[in-house]
């Protein structure tokens, strides 16, 4: 469905990607996995070709395509119009409008009223919270919630392809695994595709069905998330959990990804 | 006795301040350029229409229609040719090209037009004067100007809460960044709100120049006063820019008619006392941005 080829993204004169491919196949989730500064967010942005703005050729090498169709030189308004729906880190609602006013904000490339309507009922079931708080200024809830909000609002563009940036950032442990459910519902329920870049590699890994690790603007690992559970590496720099003398490990697993 | 001819006067230039405050405060809410270049480019599209009816001898309306309509198109000109090609700007930056933009506009309107004074008359007359209740005088301009303001502002209010593009406004100002995934073209939404405010800012320059006269230069002084109302009112809240300019009004012609010598420099003696006090003016929310 997706398929990134080989992009590259400068800041300035510092490489923030340094050639990366993956692939995204229609249903699945996708999680996309790394330490801070590893590009995350960075090749999010360059999929929405937000970094548009400040220079014309981005990303300066490789393609994307979506849907057999190229969109590394489409303007942002047409990718979404395709539909790549985008919950931003930290959420970035709209502070100043109601709820319901950042929800609809969100079906502003569509035009059958209808469908959107039916679009609303739909992310109100899925987020009951929302329709209670319908009126309230978005920038006065709380972050659980803003993130409920920023997710729905996503949807109403009814995105083939979801891509979340952190949909656990500042939220509780159990709040986290709410808003996960509600992620795994929409895959299952409304066959939205999802990309999911996280920080927290054990929830990710327990919610995808392929996961690829990115490490210093590089993919280092890809694989499914139970081989990728039982790996040494990943299990003692991501999940915490330590086989062997630390500083020594990571210097090996330091030299094993440099030369890869 | 004339407090109360002081007060519908004060209150009808006041609302001329509010509503030139407003073409300030759409552009600073949406693109958060404090426009210094607003009071020439309405200075400019009411020589136009002032063009069109002297020498082509256009009726009243037509030629306001036309001007507003040059004043759309001038809008989207100083946006696309002065603010865009400034990539990452600082707001100094900004500052000191619509400044540019302001002598750049002047500087043709003086060699088109001349710099004489030139009487621009609409269909209300302010010599026209209406006793409605014994004792209030009100002219015909006075009533003119408070229709016009009332129709716009209800016009604004609606615009922004409930049609599209309004929305699409408002979410721009508050996060351009999030705006842009929404698949809002903000692009088109900084160009459209530059016209707009160049519609209601020559809107409210032909009410002025109505009362008062017409030269390269006779939108200063209301730019400044303008500029104070909505620096009174938080340079974001449309409201506010309104009381703001109501303010303005009535000190001025308060404190003008006690003192005569001091009258151009009362608003500023105030702005600056309220600055004191309120340093996000008077009716500002706030909502810390992130960086």
């Amino acid at each position: 469905m997706l398929k990134v080829n080989n992009i590259e993204t400068w800041y300035d004169l510092i490489r923030a990607l340094h050639g990366i491919s993956f692939e995204i196949n229609k249903g699945d989730v996708v999680a996309l996995l790394g330490s801070n500064g590893a590009g995350k967010t960075t090749t999010l942005k360059t999929i929405m070709r937000l970094f548009y703005d400040l220079k014309e050729e981005q990303p300066e090498k490789g393609t994307i395509e979506f849907l057999g169709e190229r969109i590394d030189r489409k303007a942002t308004d047409e990718i979404v119009k395709m539909g790549i729906g985008y919950v931003p880190e930290g959420r970035e609602v709209f502070p100043e409008l109601t709820v319901l006013e950042n929800i609809t904000i969100g079906a502003y490339t569509r035009k059958d009223r209808s469908g959107v309507k039916s679009d609303l009922e739909n992310v109100f079931h899925h987020f009951p919270i929302l329709k209670e708080r319908n009126s309230q200024q978005a920038g006065l809830m709380s972050g659980g919630e803003q993130q409920m909000l920023a997710i729905g609002r996503a949807l109403m563009s009814r995105p083939k392809l979801l891509m979340l940036d952190e949909p656990s950032l500042g939220l509780s442990p159990i709040l986290t695994q709410e808003i996960f459910g509600i992620i795994k519902n929409i895959n299952e329920k409304d066959g939205v595709t999802v990309l999911l870049v996280e920080q927290n590699v054990n929830m990710a890994l327990k919610y995808s069905h392929f996961a690829y690790l990115l490490e210093n603007g590089r993919i280092v690992r890809a694989d499914k998330p139970d081989v990728l559970r039982e790996d040494e590496d990943i299990k003692e720099f991501y999940l915490g959990i330590a086989t062997e003398e630390s500083v020594k490990g990571y210097k090996r697993y330091r030299r094993k990804v440099r030369f890869r | 006795m004339p407090f109360k001819q002081l007060l519908i006067e004060g209150l009808a230039m006041g609302a001329c301040y509010g509503l030139f405050g407003l073409a300030v405060v759409i552009i600073y809410k949406t693109s958060e350029v404090v426009n210094f270049a607003a009071g020439t480019m309405a200075m400019f599209s009411t020589y136009v229409a002032f063009h069109v009816i002297t020498l082509y001898g256009f009726p009243f309306w037509l030629a306001f229609l036309v001007s507003l309509f040059f004043a759309a198109v001038l809008g989207v000109f100083v946006e696309f040719f002065f603010i865009k090609p400034a990539k990452n700007p600082t707001l100094l930056g900004l500052i000191v090209i619509t400044i540019g933009a302001q002598l750049l506009l002047g500087g043709l309107a003086g060699w088109k037009w001349t710099a004489d004074q030139q009487a621009f008359s609409i269909p209300f007359s302010y010599k026209v004067i209406y006793e409605p209740i014994p004792g209030f005088h009100i002219s015909q301009w006075a009533i003119a100007v408070f229709v016009i303001a009332f129709i716009i502002v209800t016009f604004l209010f609606l615009f922004f809460k409930f049609t599209k593009l309004g929305r699409a406004m408002r979410a721009t100002q508050q996060n351009k960044h999030a705006a842009k995934i929404m698949g809002i073209k903000t692009d088109r939404v900084f160009a459209f709100s530059w016209a707009f405010s160049s519609v209601i800012g020559v809107t409210a320059a032909m009410l002025i120049s109505a009362r008062t006269i017409l030269d390269p230069d006779f939108m200063m002084e209301p730019f400044l006063r303008a500029f104070a109302a909505a620096v009174l009112g938080g340079l974001m809240s449309i409201p506010g820019v309104l009381i703001g300019g109501g303010i303005m009004g009535l000190l001025e012609n308060f404190f003008g008619y006690a003192f005569p010598s001091w009258k151009p420099i009362t608003a500023f003696v105030v702005i600056v006392l309220v600055l004191c006090v309120r340093p996000s003016g008077l009716f500002a929310k706030h909502y810390v941005k992130k960086v």
